[in-house]
């Protein structure tokens, strides 16, 4: 049995092959990201030049600064950040509450109630966004920003799925200790289950972010003033307004870009927690 | 007697209390919109006159004469037809190289996701740029092989394809279900294969997408359900034309409802739309006896 070298020999060459596909899959998937950058650092005479020019040569820093005056960029931002932070709450009101009644919380009616909300995921939004439309015209909120946040604070079945399955791994002894002690539900809910699930709260913090943040649909919908865009519509119409002033329409996806990067790099683990425990979103 | 159904009212009450905002927001924002896009759909409707009751009108007049509908339609599967299987695969390879032990892992797993973390949008305006016939980086890349690239985008024959290499650019979260899947595959099972002689290529084959067929399935079915509402790649890089040559199904319900403001026209859409994902959806599971199991 002479076989010792030459799995080895199969390893390194194993982990070289392993390496230049993952390399030559990463530049491929790198590369556009790579090409944003350096078009939004070049003066606009560079951007239309054959052959391209790679690398920016002098770095146009001011293509930022420009392309976020010539349209509200600050304002969008704001109205962003003012939308995603209003859904988060929302969602961590809401959701959380939810999720402990339907995990803990005998109730009649919770196995219909908890089937009821898992059918809502599997309804294309399409088929109700028609009517909820209707209803915001009705009460005068269209071309506000209450429908784009008002409904986090009435659930979501993908974050109390999560957040339940989560609830449920918490041994039920402690709540039962509790309840001795005469402890009611919400003290319950408030001290012990809140403080034990920290993960699965950032990761619902994360997904909530990002299904704003990153939301186009409802926005173009709702929103038609352009002080009140998001930034993905402020991007839409920066690019049918300029067309191809390419070097500022990509500083501005830069910026678009970078809080979604940002939130990634400080929370990798939970965005793969969130994706292997439900499967969803993406 | 009385003290416990007085308790048992009260776990029933303080129950409904945890849940009530989230069952609002199903009788509110689903079930409620469900059952008036539905009756919506079988009326004329402007908003602001009110909705006019015309029967089977709108179903008919989708059918049998708009164009445009069976032409959203069939860009629809185009789309999805080529997407979805393509996205598979590729997830699939990502994820087995992503599933060695080597260093660095870390960083090329941010690379291959980042695409589907950032905004749509930002995702949508970069591909219009990297496809522009003259100075974007794929025809310059082709260029470099002396090949002549088309014009992608503004070139009817060519812009779906081009959408198409956006949404295969965005396959994150399907490599990370791949992933979760792989790492699942207990190492004896490819320490007796190796025994037995069987290389990588074979290994994968025979004991790996085996395995890891339920997730193949998963991927594939939320894949379709998704690929079949495209829409905001398609707003930004195209807004459905050359031509009406990457109006896709959602473009044309938006436009037919939020545009044109022809509410139930557009409900109708809605619901054929819903129907076909639906039907697709259980013929998958009707034919799903490609997938394998553990103990069952």
């Amino acid at each position: 049995m002479n076989r010792t070298p030459k799995p080895s020999f199969q390893y390194i060459y194993r982990v070289i092959l392993g390496y230049m596909l993952l390399t030559l899959g990463a530049i491929a998937f790198g590369l556009p990201f790579f090409w944003m950058l350096s078009t939004s650092l070049k003066p606009i005479e560079d951007v239309f030049i054959i052959p391209i020019k790679w690398i920016p040569n002098p770095i146009k820093w001011n293509n930022y600064i420009e392309a976020l005056t010539i349209f509200p960029f600050g304002r969008y931002f704001i109205n962003s950040t003012k939308i995603t932070l209003l859904s988060i709450i929302g969602h961590l009101i809401s959701c959380t509450l939810a999720a402990y009644g339907f995990a803990r919380i005998p109730f009649k009616g919770r196995e219909l109630l908890f089937f009821l909300l898992l059918g809502t995921m599997m309804l294309p939004s399409q088929v109700t966004i028609i009517p909820i439309f209707i209803i915001f015209k009705k009460l005068g909120w269209v071309n506000t920003h209450l429908p784009l946040y008002v409904p986090s604070f009435f659930g979501g079945a993908f974050y109390i799925f999560l957040l339940r399955q989560y609830f449920m791994t918490i041994p039920v002894e402690l709540e039962e200790a509790a309840i001795m002690d005469g402890c009611g539900y919400l003290r319950i809910f408030w001290n012990i289950y809140l403080p034990l699930s920290k993960n699965a709260l950032i990761t619902v913090i994360i997904f909530s972010f990002m299904g704003s943040w990153n939301d186009f649909f409802r926005p173009l919908i709702f929103i038609n003033s352009p002080d009140k865009f998001t930034i993905p519509l402020g991007l839409a119409g920066f690019r049918s307004e300029m067309g191809n002033y390419w070097h500022y329409l990509m500083a501005a996806s830069v910026v678009a870009v970078i809080p979604c990067i940002l939130l990634y790099f400080f929370f990798q683990r939970y965005f793969i927690e969130g994706i292997t425990l439900t499967g969803l979103k993406g | 007697m009385r003290l416990l159904r007085s308790k048992k009212l009260r776990i029933n009450l303080v129950g409904y209390g945890f849940v009530l905002l989230s069952v609002l927001g199903i009788f509110f924002f689903n079930l409620g919109p469900m059952l008036s896009s539905f009756y919506l759909a079988f009326c004329e409707y402007d908003i602001i006159t009110p909705p006019k009751f015309i029967g089977l009108a709108n179903f008919y007049n989708i059918i049998t004469n708009d164009e445009i509908f069976w032409k959203a339609l069939i860009n629809t599967i185009y789309y999805v037809g080529v997407s979805v299987p393509l996205r598979l695969i590729l997830a699939f390879l990502i994820a087995i190289l992503l599933n060695q032990k080597i260093r660095g892992m870390g960083l090329y797993r941010t690379i291959f996701y980042l695409p589907t973390i950032t905004s749509g949008v930002a995702m949508a305006l970069i591909w219009t740029w990297v496809l522009d016939p003259s100075f974007g980086i794929i025809n310059t890349v082709l260029r470099f092989f002396g090949i002549q690239g088309p014009g992608w985008l503004g070139d009817p024959k060519w812009a779906m394809p081009g959408i198409i290499l956006v949404a295969l650019w965005q396959v994150g979260t399907q490599v990370i279900i791949f992933l979760s899947g792989l790492q699942n595959v207990p190492v004896q099972f490819y320490e007796a294969a190796e025994i037995d002689g069987a290389g990588s290529f074979r290994k994968h084959i025979s004991i790996t997408i085996p395995l890891i067929s339920p997730i193949f399935f998963f991927n594939l079915v939320i894949g379709i359900i998704q690929s079949f509402q495209v829409f905001d790649k398609v707003y930004i890089m195209t807004r459905g034309g050359p031509a009406n040559a990457t109006i896709v199904y959602v473009m044309y319900l938006y436009e037919r409802a939020f545009t044109w403001l022809k509410m139930g026209y557009g409900s109708a859409l809605a619901w054929i739309l819903f129907f076909i994902i639906m039907l697709l959806t259980l013929l998958q599971f009707k034919f799903s006896k490609w997938v394998y199991y553990e103990g069952g």
